[in-house]
């Protein structure tokens, strides 16, 4: 894939957040905050980092491959992958239908190209990138796997599980990046379960641990992800701990858990769209 | 007992689990694809072989059994062939959500392989002896749920799993039992095995309690009346055609297993039966109770598993016709 210019991937994270808010408008339901704080992150990876082939190939051998684990992301995922030419962009008004394949959490059932897992169950998505990334080391596959989970899923027990596999086996072709916004359903996260020094967790657990301040500037987003590239290969697994805002992008939705998991009605859809520059044209 | 003249015999005695620890490491020098996870139980999962033999393809997980069964499905998603062993507790009931969400529901080829299972795994206690993972596994869709009887069903079972493309769940034991199955038998997933003909009751057995349902088999004899066995080596699919036309025959029947009734063999033969051919059926299982310590042939006596009650089911069973 040709490589796009800042501004023109600045577009596509507009549009991004435009099928977001319209896919969980249309059937009034679903999770805009977190993809909305994400954008950056879908469209860096999708649009920069990642050397994958959207004629999908359910093995991913010789790709470099992306695990959603947090699926509530869905909207957000969808959008990239269609946006990136896995499926038709009309798809998207689809998204959580009856006999739709764009199921309300990432699923595999409906054979959608692009999804290799089913999540939505919070805690699972590491271990299964750490199986993949493992396969590749037997098969000499030196692609990367990434994976994206929340903050708020690192209360799960099964991440740490896989935290403590992937260092005691070297898992240096992973990069696992934590969507670190601070919010989860009921609450700020340091109110509902306190994560605390989550940079000093990892670290402890054998981690190479970056940290990407600005996670919805482009700019630091690519940098990031570029850095993380560069540790693989050195025997240790890679976090990067990505600081976004939920709720990115428009005025009255960013900072608070609130938008985690309410659509917007008409009216306050009609404001946010226009913060939201249409670029490449809405489905 | 010894004066039983049994259908079956047997010249030793071995245990299911080193039924899958062989046919594993066979599996393994037959496709190179066939990967291996234990979580911190290669002992007694007798995995120890093929981690010798292969010590590449094998991954030691600790104490971790979540985190096992999402790295199974990452390798198999990857192309590889995971088997995953622990104890048949920490199988099922520990990772349930895992096994629905990253492999049922995802489709992927994870044999999630089982030992220790039921009342006979003996001292170590209820903790231990699940008697629900039968019901569990088979109640989740795409799902295939072997439960073989002796040592060499059960190395047959683990290569015919290998080359089967889908999510089992194979269960085994620790005990030492009778090898009374032929070692070269073709293991057909989904085809239950008539292993006695009979006219007047149809036993329908599963696992360890198989060789109980043949000893079961010439006790009856000897009062002149014939049972049929059948080997209910898959729990799911089930050979709904092989039971409907054993009852057709015999018009009556007993299932049993080292499970609890609830959501066990007993509850998917009666769910057939009452579909087509509504016919008394007795069952013999646990009956909502947890285990307890024990020698394994103490507790299948106090919990009512072994020949003799299989024995009384089928005279209840017949008496009810």
């Amino acid at each position: 894939m040709k490589k796009q210019s800042l501004p023109e991937l600045q577009k596509i994270c507009s549009q991004l957040r435009r099928d977001v808010l319209r896919m969980v408008h249309a059937v009034q339901s679903g999770h805009p905050g977190a993809p909305l704080g994400c954008a950056e992150y879908f469209v860096a990876l999708y649009f920069d980092q990642l050397h994958h082939n959207p004629d999908f190939q359910m093995n991913g051998k010789g790709e470099d491959l992306f695990f959603l684990s947090n699926g509530h992301l869905s909207a957000g995922w969808y959008s990239v992958l269609a946006r990136s030419g896995y499926f038709p962009v009309e798809e998207l008004k689809t998204f959580r239908k009856l006999n739709s394949r764009l199921q309300g959490h990432p699923a595999t059932h409906e054979h959608l190209p692009g999804i290799r897992i089913a999540s939505g169950s919070l805690g699972q998505g590491l271990s299964v990138a750490l199986g993949v990334a493992q396969t590749k080391k037997l098969d000499k596959d030196s692609s990367v796997v990434h994976v994206l989970m929340g903050d708020g899923e690192l209360q799960e027990g099964q991440v740490w599980e896989a935290a403590m596999y992937a260092a005691h086996y070297g898992m240096d072709n992973v990069i696992a990046t934590v969507d670190y916004n601070g919010q989860q359903i009921d609450g700020p996260t340091e109110k509902i379960m306190d994560l605390k020094n989550l940079k000093a967790k990892w670290e402890a657990f054998g981690w190479e641990v970056i940290e990407t301040k600005e996670g919805n500037d482009l700019a630091s987003v690519i940098a990031g992800l570029e850095k993380a590239k560069s540790l693989t290969g050195k025997g240790k697994p890679i976090l990067n701990l990505l600081y976004t805002e939920m709720g990115y992008g428009v005025d009255f939705m960013v900072g608070t858990h609130k938008w985690h998991g309410s659509p917007p009605n008409d009216e306050q859809l009609a404001l946010a769209l226009g913060q939201l520059e249409e670029t490449l044209g809405d489905y | 007992m010894m004066s039983l003249d049994l259908k079956y015999t047997y010249t030793e005695k071995k245990d299911t689990r080193s039924g899958f620890g062989d046919g594993f490491l066979e599996a393994g020098r037959r496709n190179p694809n066939v990967v291996g996870l234990c979580a911190d139980l290669i002992g007694s999962l007798k995995m120890g072989d093929f981690q010798k033999e292969f010590p590449d393809r094998f991954f030691q997980t600790g104490i971790a059994e979540a985190n096992m069964i999402g790295l199974a499905a990452g390798m198999a998603l990857g192309g590889k062939i995971p088997f995953t062993g622990t104890f048949a507790n920490f199988a099922t009931g520990r990772v349930y959500d895992q096994i629905r969400q990253s492999v049922a529901y995802s489709d992927k080829n994870v044999k999630i392989c089982a030992s220790h299972a039921g009342l006979t795994l003996g001292e170590d206690g209820a903790t231990h002896q699940i008697l629900e993972d039968l019901g569990m596994m088979k109640m989740l869709p795409h799902m295939t749920v072997i439960n073989p009887c002796d040592y060499n069903q059960t190395k047959a079972a683990t290569l015919a799993i290998a080359e089967f493309e889908g999510p089992v769940y194979l269960r085994f034991g620790r005990p030492s039992w009778p090898v009374f199955t032929p070692a070269d038998q073709k293991f057909e997933i989904g085809k239950a095995w008539k292993m006695i003909d009979g006219s007047d009751v149809t036993i329908f057995a599963t696992g360890h309690l198989v060789w109980e349902a043949v000893v079961a088999e010439a006790m009856l004899r000897e009062e002149g009346i014939r049972a049929e066995v059948i080997n209910i080596h898959t729990i799911k699919p089930l050979d709904t055609e092989a039971i409907l036309e054993s009852v057709k025959k015999t018009g009556c029947a007993v299932s049993a297993e080292e499970h609890q009734l609830n959501g066990g063999l007993g509850d998917s033969i009666a769910q057939t039966l009452i579909r087509h051919n509504p016919a008394p059926l007795e069952y013999v299982g646990v009956n909502d109770s947890f285990g307890e310590s024990g020698t394994p042939t103490q507790l299948l006596e106090k919990y009512g598993l072994n020949a003799e009650n299989i024995v009384k089911a089928a005279k209840r069973a017949m008496a009810r016709k």
